[in-house]
């Protein structure tokens, strides 16, 4: 990443400025012309590095109670094809495959469900295992019970 | 929060623009001005309705690297346990979950040789084991959930 684009993100981690012209303060900040840091950070949406800009709302505020961090053992072979399914579903907000950890976790697929409340969470969670079905041998749903920390990423002190 | 407060959270979660005078365009869409626009989203911020405002990065087209982890914490180590954890800067996301496994986090770091460095010191701070679970396939992130009525 150039000198540049790394002192943009910098200055963008903790958020955009609250003033009418956010990008110009960032501009100034850094010594460049507030032009740059528009192409910059252009350049930056389209290649991915920023995957959005916009407001970050708490789900809970929302009325986005519950929370279910659904996992699964799914047979290897059928887990790539499943997985696609079940992150087609409009309850599950993020979908990976990650790798189990044997003996503590046996669980390879995992989908995070969103709810008024768990019943809700619930019957998403049985609409999975219908996709899912004997390709699955075991799953459990882990409730968020708190949010310790929601800063997002940040580069180390350079 | 009114309806317009619900309109900015809905519709502004993507797409913020990028031009001199961004939330005069966002006002412009929303119907309401400038001012106003800025005034509720930090209202919405000071409120803890919006956790942040700003770009979100892909951590991983950015060079660096992610991973999900998970410690097993005792009730009466675990507010001091969490502070520690998230004392740390790679430290993006930190849940309390109900399970024995009950302390679910996502670290970040610039580069993916750092991340094992990362875990190390977790494990040396808190004097508990680290389990990891670098995601090996993305099916599906969504952008967002909108607000309830």
């Amino acid at each position: 990443m150039s000198a540049i684009d790394r002192s943009i993100v910098e200055k963008l981690q903790g958020g955009l400025p609250l003033t009418p012209r956010p990008y110009a303060a960032v501009a100034e900040s850094i010594g460049v012309d507030p032009e740059v840091v528009l192409a910059r950070i252009g350049a930056m949406l389209a290649d991915g590095r920023i995957r959005r800009i916009g407001v970050v709302p708490n789900h809970y505020e929302l009325g986005w109670r519950a929370n279910g961090m659904s996992v699964w053992d799914v047979d290897d072979a059928e887990v790539d094809a499943l997985g696609a399914r079940v992150g087609a579903l409009p309850a599950v907000t993020h979908c990976y495959r990650r790798p189990r950890r044997l003996p503590e976790w046996r669980y390879n697929l995992f989908a995070m469900v969103h709810g008024r409340d768990r019943d809700e969470v619930a019957a998403h969670v049985a609409e999975i295992a219908g996709i899912l079905g004997a390709a699955a041998v075991a799953h459990d749903v882990l409730f968020s019970t708190r949010i310790l920390k929601k800063t997002g990423f940040r580069l180390a002190a350079a | 929060m009114d309806d317009l407060d619900r309109a900015i959270i809905d519709r502004l979660q993507t797409g913020f623009p990028v031009c001199e005078r961004p939330f005069l365009v966002a006002a412009q869409m929303l119907g309401t001005s400038e001012d106003d626009i800025i005034m509720r989203i930090d209202r919405l911020l000071q409120s803890g309705t919006l956790t942040r405002f700003g770009p979100l990065f892909q951590v991983e087209r950015m060079g660096g690297a992610l991973t999900l982890a998970a410690m097993r914490v005792s009730a009466d180590r675990f507010d001091a346990t969490a502070a520690c954890v998230n004392a740390m800067p790679e430290v993006a996301h930190n849940y309390e979950r109900e399970h024995p496994l009950n302390m679910w986090f996502v670290l970040a770091t610039e580069t993916p040789e750092a991340m094992q460095d990362v875990v190390d010191r977790i494990e040396a701070r808190t004097g508990l084991p680290v389990l990891t679970f670098p995601k090996e396939r993305e099916y599906f992130v969504g952008l967002d959930l909108k607000t309830l009525r």
